[in-house]
């Protein structure tokens, strides 16, 4: 009972409280009765603070994305609970997550997969708010266009499919779909790996822009900690279905603790202080 | 192994689903065999009512499904009114001849369409691939049955080919090698009706998952190091292309074997077909019932045989 | 004393003397450059008269004179669809010694992998290829489809982005590495399965046993990372084209990976040409990296100088963006990140003036009219830019 009101005072100070998640996949060979247990999530322990943007970091098939789907409310938990705003959420109450989803938005790796081709961005941007019937017909083509401006488009683009685009302009594209209906939790489920460093770059600027403007919140998932170490204002690693450590950006890469945080700052710092020393000395 | 059994439990019930089916609709329908007895006077009404009850036609439908249940664990399969002896020595000899015949057609089919569809697959957009396309599509929208007259007419014209039949006259005192001569020589034609009505389908599905397959990305790998065209196209792209083919196999057996049933009725092929639609007219009911398990029978094996090829060719299907 | 004008004048007729001079000579560049001479000679040749005994040739980008192994020059391709064809490669001049580790830096779309294509044959049929393309002394675009198969694997071999669909997902990846090795030695089965497992051993995979008899979908992604290695490097080509390798793996795994090829680099003396868009992996790695924009090659030198002084102000751009912040370096706040603005969109918008200029953070009233000529600004580096170095 004691954890449980610790819990909610926990829940109520957070935008999403997640305690003791776990999930769990089957798998069954098609030709035999044999099965095989995935532990996905392991007692998963995540706060995600308001109007901050937090970084997920693990390696593929961390559990990273099990993550994202339980909290997008795509995947049932099969254990533990998830606070959001102070309300525990679940996917089996339909009422409730038809009122949640909208405010919770995922975007997700693959952007050209994500965006039906043979929509145009105008109508990509649009749907959202149609089907929630935020905005009147008449107004969905210019409040369409305000988006587009919003997340560094040009709105002549409008009628553009997106496979017109490029990579980085079609993840520009997904964010502005996913804040048409000014979400306050924006979930990033490796949006920037695959993208050049620039665009990286520029995407990331952009999230702090709209965190800034519409204290949005991101949770940002990737396995590249020195990228989203340099935004995130906190850090959580994860690490086989659970997460290992989490705390602020300075404290993880300051003073990491796990040994496998440490292993990725590592891997990280190999690559990055040999290119610092190449680069050091001849700079005026 | 955990999986064949459950396959072989699933054909079972497949089995007993469609027969009792069968029941019903044979019952569903009005007359029985000895029905057309009582339109001559010379047989007295007494006598047809006391075959009807001979033959256990007058008892109420779950009884005669039981006896004809119990007929098949003794491996009769029921009896025919009209040959006079058990189904099951009647349905051997069709059954064996239907198969012969499906089996070469699906044997041909595929031997044409697998390189036919490799090699336009692999021309994609250019005159061949057009070519084929064009022809694929007047042989899809030519219906079997105007092929099938079609080229009978022409082989008649022609007399090089017999039509008609399984066997010559006298094919029991041949020799073995003249024997697989004669087989042969009168399977062409209704063989070749089945390919050019399967054909378009085949080719074209074969065609279309080439053309997938040659876009991936594996491909052009295998490109990158050199491994020369036709090595590309049939080691390695086929075998990668060849699942949904195998689907359309288990698919492409019944397909063949409806077919079959209607072309061995025109050109007198002594399979299940004729047998079929001689029961059907006169009311054999066992006949029909055993001529209908026989093809299910055939279909199933058909799709189990696609599932397994499926597992041999696919290893992320294997599990170890 | 000549007085500056004089100078000036003298400079210009030199310059011009110059262009006419080598305007025999079989190379792109000068060919280019005459074409624009045409319009305006003289206001041309003003425009790179400071750097005029710089400017870049041929000849000195070559280490004492030996001949390279492959040449690439005046590389132009387009690709033309239904409407205008879009230039994707633009009078690319290229060397590569044996054994030398060649880094080609740049953004996506920015011709990268159409360079990387061009050079083991496998462009799309739609696209038109200018230029010539050298290894040793043949020249293979000359050469038809089957002269291009004995190269590929045997001579250049490619390494594309995603190991995990670079590979049959219904063949055992033991006899895809046999494959290659069939297609280029033909003999018997067991001694091309000796071999594929005589190189799979050698790139440290212990385990080979087992990993000769998987399916793709049966490993990991280091280690289908080094069943790709293993069939590039299976008949031992001179050159291996690693396009974009790193994109897909965690960074725990990239690190054993470039350990990997510089060990294919070491051992077999394998020339690599290693395609990235992230600076930081080429350090200590490669010995000379190529910086491309647009389909041009904008910047190249030793690795070691370009990235203690980068020239181009997109190699600049480019090397600000890999330097991340770490809290090592006193108590940074998370702000706003270095950025190029703008991004790489319509190549074919660029007829006149510098291809970096709408986004150049340098530019100058030059870069808008004029393009700019390359030059050598140091032994062994050239540089494609009016204000370079400032």
């Amino acid at each position: 009972m004691g954890t449980e009101t610790a819990a909610k005072r926990a829940a109520t100070a957070a935008l999403v409280t997640i305690r003791g998640l776990s999930k769990q996949y089957l798998q069954r060979s098609p030709f035999s009765r044999k099965k095989f247990v995935v532990d996905a999530l392991i007692d998963v322990d995540l706060e995600i603070a308001p109007a901050c943007l937090t970084a997920l970091v693990g390696e593929s098939g961390s559990g990273k994305s099990t993550l994202a789907r339980c909290l997008a409310m795509l995947e049932t938990p099969d254990r533990g609970k998830i606070w959001f705003e102070g309300n525990g959420i679940s996917c089996c109450n339909a009422q409730q997550s038809a009122h949640l989803r909208p405010k919770i938005q995922l975007v997700f790796q693959d952007s050209a997969g994500a965006l039906n081709p043979r929509f145009s961005a105008g109508q990509i941007i649009a749907e959202p708010l149609e089907i929630q019937g935020r905005e009147i017909k008449k107004n969905l083509r210019s409040r369409a266009r305000e988006l587009m401006e919003e997340v560094g488009l040009s709105p002549d683009w409008i009628d553009r499919r997106p496979l017109e685009f490029s990579g980085g302009q079609r993840q520009r594209l997904a964010i502005a779909r996913a804040i048409a209906l000014r979400p306050t939790l924006l979930v990033l489920d490796e949006s920037l790996s695959g993208l050049d460093l620039s665009t990286q770059a520029q995407i990331l600027n952009l999230l702090l822009d709209l965190q800034a403007t519409h204290s949005l919140t991101c949770l940002l998932i990737s396995h590249d900690l020195s990228l989203v170490g340099q935004v995130a204002d906190f850090v959580a690693v994860m690490h086989q279905g659970s997460i290992v450590e989490q705390g602020t950006r300075q404290a993880i890469l300051t003073y990491p603790r796990h040994a496998h945080t440490r292993q990725l700052l590592d891997s990280c710092r190999v690559i990055e202080s040999t290119f610092r020393t190449a680069q050091a000395g001849g700079r005026s | 192994m955990k999986y064949l059994e459950r396959r072989v439990i699933h054909g079972i019930l497949l089995l007993i689903g469609v027969s009792v089916l069968c029941f019903l609709f044979s019952d569903l329908a009005p007359g029985s065999f000895f029905d057309e007895m009582k339109l001559n006077p010379e047989i007295s009404a007494e006598t047809v009512a006391g075959l009807r009850s001979q033959y256990g036609l007058d008892q109420p439908l779950p009884v005669r499904y039981g006896r004809w249940v119990k007929s098949v664990s003794h491996g009769d399969w029921g009896f025919s009114f009209a040959y006079n002896m058990p189904v099951k020595t009647l349905l051997v000899v069709r059954a064996r001849n239907t198969l012969f015949l499906t089996t070469s057609a699906t044997f041909l089919a595929w031997l044409i369409a697998i390189p036919l569809g490799v090699w336009i697959g692999s021309r994609g957009g250019g005159w061949e691939d057009r070519l084929a396309m064009a022809g694929t599509s007047l042989l899809l929208s030519v219906p079997e049955l105007v092929l099938a007259l079609g080229l009978l007419y022409w082989v008649v014209r022609a007399q090089t080919l017999p039509v008609g039949g399984m066997t010559s006259v006298g094919f029991d005192d041949l020799g073995v090698w003249a024997k697989i001569c004669d087989l042969t020589v009168h399977i062409v034609v209704p063989a070749t009706i089945l390919v050019l009505a399967s054909l378009p389908i085949l080719v074209r599905h074969v065609r279309a998952s080439m053309v997938e397959v040659l876009k991936a990305p594996f491909i052009q790998a295998a490109r990158g190091h050199g491994i020369g065209r036709v090595r590309l196209l049939f080691r390695h792209a086929l075998p990668a292309a060849a699942n949904p083919l195998i689907s359309l196999f288990g698919l492409s057996v019944a397909g063949l074997l409806s077919g079959s049933l209607l072309v061995e009725v025109i050109i007198g092929w002594p399979g299940l077909g004729p047998l079929l639609l001689e029961a059907s007219i006169s009311r054999d009911v066992y006949v029909v019932v055993g001529a209908v398990m026989a093809s299910t029978l055939f279909m199933i094996l058909g799709s189990f045989l696609a599932d397994v090829m499926l597992v041999a060719f696919d290893p992320r299907l294997r599990m170890e | 004393m000549l007085n500056r004008t004089q100078v000036h004048t003298a400079a210009i007729t030199m310059a011009e003397e110059w262009i006419l001079s080598v305007a025999t000579q079989p190379f792109g560049l000068v060919t280019s450059v005459i074409k624009r001479s045409e319009s305006s000679p003289s206001q041309l040749t003003e425009a790179f008269i400071g750097d005029f005994s710089l400017m870049w040739t041929p000849s000195n980008t070559m280490p004492s004179g030996a001949s390279p192994l492959l040449a690439v020059r005046g590389l132009t391709l387009k690709y033309g669809g239904s409407g205008k064809p879009v230039t994707a490669l633009h009078d690319v001049n290229f060397d590569l010694a044996s054994g030398e580790i060649v880094g080609i830096l740049g953004e996506s779309g920015s011709g990268k992998s159409s360079f990387a294509l061009s050079i083991v044959g496998l462009l799309p049929a739609k696209a038109s290829v200018g230029g010539s393309i050298r290894l040793q002394d043949k020249d293979l675009l000359q050469g038809d489809e089957s002269s291009w198969q004995a190269i590929r694997g045997a001579r250049i071999s490619m390494i594309s982005q995603e190991p995990g669909l670079a590979l049959n997902p219904v063949m055992r990846v033991g006899d895809q590495i046999a494959e290659v090795i069939r297609a280029h030695r033909p003999g018997r089965r067991k001694i091309q399965k000796q071999e594929s497992e005589a190189i799979l051993r050698e790139l440290c995979l212990s385990d080979v046993d087992r990993i000769y008899k998987a399916y793709p979908h049966q490993l990991s992604g280091g280690q289908l990372h080094r069943v790709v290695i293993a069939q590039a490097v299976a008949c031992h080509p001179q050159i291996v084209i690693a396009d974009e390798p790193m994109r897909s793996l965690d960074v725990t795994v990239q690190a054993e990976i470039l350990e990997v090829f510089r060990a294919v680099n070491r051992t077999f003396g394998t020339a690599l040409i290693f395609i990235t868009h992230n600076p930081a992996l080429l350090v200590g790695f490669a010995d000379r990296v190529i910086v491309m924009y647009a389909g041009r090659i904008v910047e190249d030198g030793p690795v070691a100088q370009v990235f203690r002084r980068p020239l181009h102000p997109y190699t600049k751009g480019l090397l600000q963006l890999a330097r991340r912040n770490q809290p090592q370096d006193g108590h940074m706040h998370p702000g706003r990140l270095p950025a190029i603005p703008g991004s790489l969109t319509n190549l074919d918008r660029l007829a006149q003036g510098c291809v970096f200029e709408p986004r150049c953070s340098a530019r100058t009233a030059i870069c808008h009219s004029e393009s700019p000529i390359e030059v050598t600004p140091e032994q062994g580096r050239r540089v494609s830019c009016f204000n370079h170095g400032n």
